[in-house]
């Protein structure tokens, strides 16, 4: 009996080590899921390969826990029905140690009870106020929005000072411009600002004219813009024939698309004098240790892939997502979801996005997003965007690179 | 015949132990997860074959129902905390409603018109539900799960098995559809409406009943996605993915036969979940645009039409 | 906020907005509207359009217009071919193509969907052109250039197409096609022949559209299924086969469309327009000028 127990044991250890051994050579899996196809396809490209060059990055160093790092990651069509089914396979099937979140708040939002209800950590990929009602206190979004209402009040605060009282509020119908547009309409009733134009167009919209001629009539001092990329091009180009007045102080705020290479690419002049919200530029003070580095490789591997040129304003936060896993890791030595939450929460993590600290929500503690002005830009050049100056930053102070030019039709030209 | 009903009815009662058993044994997620997708557009490809096979009436606004489903459960959830199984309810109803509707168009049109007409209606209910503020509007609205009934011990188990439920119910009821004087009625409205008439086939009666029981089941079929996602969106509710898988599934599998679009919702909502996890790329939708193109091309009366060939042919061989 | 001159303003836009609905419409009216063709797939070619017309703007410098008529051939051929095989499989089978036609086209659409993300990529684009970006000043109001560009070409269109139909032996071919194929056979005619003809027609003029399209606003691959509803909407309303109802229709649609964006709540855009569809379908389903009574 004894010597059956033995011989067990010595077994049991023999195979615990061979067990553990093997264990050091698998990867460490991080999974996700993220839009190639779908109206999210263009960012979730480009947000993919900011995390795939920190994979290589990783990997040159060695891995982590000595294990190579692999990514598992499939198509979430932009859409939300597709996500529950792949972050189940990822958690039940391919058992990854590490969850990624999708790009975009849409097919995160889905998966959010999930993974609080599994307990497992969530890196957040540039989703807007998704864990507000959930409460998962494991999540942590890579992307700077900070809290809800920063976005709205850094622009109102630049449009309060260069004098404007009253306001337009002009967003699409849909799910993050929505969200922008409440925020807005809050911030400016706290300002005190008159709302004089209310709209939400429906995503379909082919022409911005008349809707644009309406906002005119309304004499706004302000104009902030809520709207995805391909309206933010037709917006502007009908601002540019129609005209917006010329009591406008500010306008801008919140166009998605206006961060992407190609959509700036093609509008080229026709940005001139708009204020936008940014997530990274390529502005002086904007560089952090790697930030350098990153943008060479990645610029070289987008041709290739296909995806923006640019790639500003996701990629280098999918890698910064990377970054603070790999800390998080490396400080805590094992892959206990509780203890690298826990870590992640508790410090301030060098990326080469900036320092990243994160409140109990899970977003940033301080808002990191930028309000930028676009200046002197010439049409059908992409690589002039590269170059510091054209997109002057406003705010947050610290980061600041210049001042407003107001009126905005004195700064269009 | 009966021996028949005895073989349906016995694999039914089989196919609701297995999915029972596989909820008390199974411990691994995905099944549930994957497997609800697929359950869910085996019952949307059989409800739209009761009014698009049967009674050759192609309805485009599948989407519509499924997000008139969709968003009766959200609002019965949000306003009385309404469960499950009232949520089902309360969507077939709505659906039968929207189906009566759609009957009464169908007085006026045919053909291509219906579908125009179903393309039309369900652009209108989405932007009537995007403006609608309290079920969140374009901005979506996350929901928190209740907790889950025994003997489950998992609500995706109990969802998939709902689901699973609905599944023989619309399998029943188009069974029973084609083989009664209605499924008569239907082939001989769809092969010449004005003929059918003559003859004395209560032509109107038959239509406005499978435009009835194909939306109750449609919208039946969308309920449960509220809290399978515990969101909803317009965007996504609303899908136009919807329409056309359901349509692609039941042609696939062949219309003529209440098996077909059982079969081609297992063809294609299986191939779909495996493509999102292996190629998972635009290669996705180009599998689905080939699939569809071969099977119209070559397969016309889809895989239940196939069969029967082959077996014909194995017949005539023998013979 | 309701003034006269906002409305008025709302007015001309969406006149001038109707008329780019015609243009992306008209040729389904020949293919759908006179051939009976259930064309899902109608978008899927004119956004395919659009992409080749960014592709000779970007890497030729082609003015846009000029690139659209450069691919028109290419796209007349593409669409006697397309013809070809949809008869092939459907009507030479003597069977109804119903609803495996609308099936078919809907493959169709995926795949050239497919194939411009292999090409492209999924970024949206835009192309580049004197008159894209320019307004023309007329009292208070402002007209943008892109606008005018699509109201000239979709009148020229239109007329073109309708005197086509009515005054050459072709055209009165396939309308006589369109009405009865059994008695144009008996007279000796090859009404296939005529068919795919009328079919190249239209898949031609889906060149030009395209061009209007990415002058009016930005593509991206997936462009096709916002557009499928809208032009269905238009060759409906206008009834079936009718050149001029198409033009009448979109405009129309386009001023419905405007004032409500304009004047009204901007979200409630889409609803109008479907809603009056139906409304025309409920009462006169065979559309505002239709051929069928």
């Amino acid at each position: 009996m004894k010597r059956r127990t033995l011989l067990g044991g010595t077994f049991a250890v023999a195979m615990f080590g061979l067990a553990s051994t093997a264990l050091a050579q698998q990867p460490i899996k991080i999974g996700m899921s993220m839009a190639q196809t779908g109206g999210l396809a263009g960012g979730g490209k480009a947000s993919l390969l900011g995390i795939e060059v920190w994979r290589d990055d990783v990997n040159a160093r060695g891995g982590l826990l000595g294990r190579k790092v692999e990514l598992v990651v499939y198509d979430d069509k932009s859409s939300a029905s597709e996500t529950p089914a792949i972050y189940s396979k990822l958690l039940d099937v391919d058992k990854v140690d590490i969850l990624f979140a999708p790009y975009a708040t849409v097919p995160t939002a889905p998966l959010m009870p999930l993974v609080k209800q599994r307990g497992m950590l969530l890196m957040g990929n540039f989703s807007f106020q998704v864990n507000s009602k959930v409460g998962h206190d494991m999540w942590f979004n890579n992307a700077p929005w900070g809290p809800a209402d920063s976005w709205a009040s850094s622009f109102l605060d630049l449009g309060q000072k260069a004098g404007g009282k009253s306001i337009a509020l002009l967003a699409a119908d849909q799910e993050f411009a929505q969200n922008l547009a409440k925020t807005a309409r809050e911030v400016a009733t706290k300002l005190g600002m008159q709302v004089v134009f209310d709209q939400a167009y429906p995503p379909s919209t082919v022409e911005f004219s008349g809707i644009l001629r309406a906002l005119k009539a309304a004499k706004p001092d302000i104009v902030y813009v809520a709207s995805y990329p391909p309206d933010s091009a037709g917006i502007l180009r009908a601002v540019n024939e129609i005209g917006i007045g010329d009591n406008v102080k500010l306008f801008g705020g919140g166009m998605v698309g206006l961060q992407f290479g190609t959509v700036m690419e093609n509008l080229g002049s026709l940005l001139n004098g708009v204020v936008n919200y940014n997530t990274w530029l390529p502005e002086p003070n904007m560089y952090n240790e790697g930030t350098k580095a990153f943008f060479e490789t990645y610029t070289k591997r987008a041709v290739e892939a296909k995806v923006d040129p640019l790639g500003y304003y996701l990629a280098p936060y999918g890698y910064a997502s990377g970054q603070m896993i790999e800390q998080a890791i490396k400080a805590v030595g094992s892959l206990d979801q509780k203890a690298l939450a826990k870590y992640l929460r508790e410090n301030t993590h060098k990326t080469i996005v900036g320092p990243i600290t994160f409140a109990a929500d899970g977003e940033w503690k301080e808002s990191g997003v930028v309000q930028a002005q676009f200046r002197g830009i010439k049409d059908k050049n992409i690589e002039q965007f590269r170059t510091p100056g054209r997109q002057v930053i406003l705010f947050p102070a610290k980061l600041k690179s210049g001042d407003l030019i107001t009126p905005f039709e004195a700064a269009r030209k | 015949m009966k021996r028949s009903g005895i073989y349906f009815w016995t694999g039914a009662a089989l196919f609701l132990g297995a999915a029972l058993l596989m909820t008390q044994v199974i411990g691994n997620q995905y099944p549930f997860f994957a497997g609800y997708v697929i359950l869910q557009f085996i019952v949307l490809a059989v409800a739209w074959s009761i009014l698009g096979g049967y009674a050759g009436y192609v309805n485009f606004g599948t989407a519509a129902f499924f997000g008139m489903g969709v968003y009766t459960a959200v609002f019965l959830f949000k306003a009385f905390g309404a469960p499950l199984p009232v949520q089902i309810a309360a969507a077939a109803a709505v659906g039968a409603l929207m189906g009566f509707a759609l009957g009464l168009l169908t007085l006026r049109m045919q053909g291509i018109f219906f579908s125009i007409a179903t393309i039309a209606a369900t652009i209108i209910i989405e932007t009537a539900i995007t403006n609608w503020r309290y079920v969140g509007g374009a901005a979506g609205i996350q929901l928190q799960r209740p907790a889950v009934t025994a003997p489950f011990d998992n609500y995706v188990e109990m969802l998939f098995f709902v689901q699973a439920m609905l599944v023989v119910l619309a399998v029943a009821v188009s069974r029973y559809i084609q083989r009664s004087w209605m499924g008569r009625g239907l082939q001989a409205l769809k092969d010449d409406e004005l003929a059918a008439e003559c003859t004395g086939v209560p032509t109107l009666r038959l239509k406005l009943m499978a435009c009835v029981i194909s939306g109750a089941l449609l919208c039946a079929a969308g309920a449960p996605a509220a809290m399978y996602l515990q969101y909803a969106d317009p965007a996504s509710a609303f899908n136009l993915n919807y329409s056309v898988s359901t349509l692609a599934m039941s042609l696939i599998g062949g219309t003529a036969h209440w098996a077909g679009p059982v079969i081609g919702a297992i063809v294609l909502g299986t191939t779909q979940q495996l493509l999102t996890v292996t190629i998972s790329s635009e290669v996705n939708v180009l599998v689905l645009g080939v699939m569809l193109v071969l099977f119209v091309v070559a397969a016309p009366e889809g895989i239940i039409g196939l069969v029967r060939k082959i077996r014909r042919k194995r017949n005539e061989g023998e013979g | 906020m309701f003034s006269f001159e906002l409305l008025l303003d709302a007015v001309v836009i969406g006149v001038l907005l109707g008329c780019f609905y015609a243009a992306v419409s008209i040729g389904l009216s020949i293919s759908f509207g006179l051939l009976d063709v259930p064309h899902v797939a109608h978008p899927a070619f004119l956004v395919l359009a659009s992409y080749g017309v960014y592709f000779l703007n970007e890497h030729y410098g082609v003015d846009p217009l000029l690139a659209g008529l450069l691919i028109t051939p290419l796209f007349f051929l593409f669409g006697l071919l397309a013809y070809r095989l949809y008869y092939e499989t459907f009507e030479k089978r003597g069977s109804d193509a119903g609803v495996r036609g609308i099936a078919f086209f809907f493959g169709i659409a995926f795949i050239i969907e497919v194939l411009i993300i292999l090409q492209f990529g999924v970024d949206q684009r835009s192309v580049t052109a004197d008159y894209v970006g320019q307004s023309w000043r007329l009292g208070d109001m402002r007209i943008p250039f892109r606008l005018v560009v699509a109201f000239v070409v979709a009148v020229a269109l239109t007329i073109l197409l309708t005197l086509y139909l009515s005054r050459t032996f072709m055209g009165r071919a396939i309308r006589a096609v369109a009405q009865d194929q059994e008695a144009l056979r008996l007279m000796g005619a090859n009404p296939i022949r005529i068919k795919q003809w009328a079919f190249g027609i239209a898949t031609a003029v889906l060149g030009i559209a395209g061009a209007l399209l990415i002058i009016v606003a930005p593509v991206e691959p997936t462009l096709d299924r916002t557009y499928i509803g809208r032009t269905f909407c238009v060759v409906v309303m206008a009834g079936l086969g009718s050149m001029s109802g198409t033009l009448v229709a979109a405009i129309i649609l386009g001023v419905a469309e405007t004032i409500v964006l304009t004047l009204f709540g901007a979200s409630w855009a889409p609803a109008i327009s479907f809603a009056m569809l139906l409304g025309v379908l409920a009462v006169r389903p065979q559309g505002l000028f239709g051929r069928r009574s």
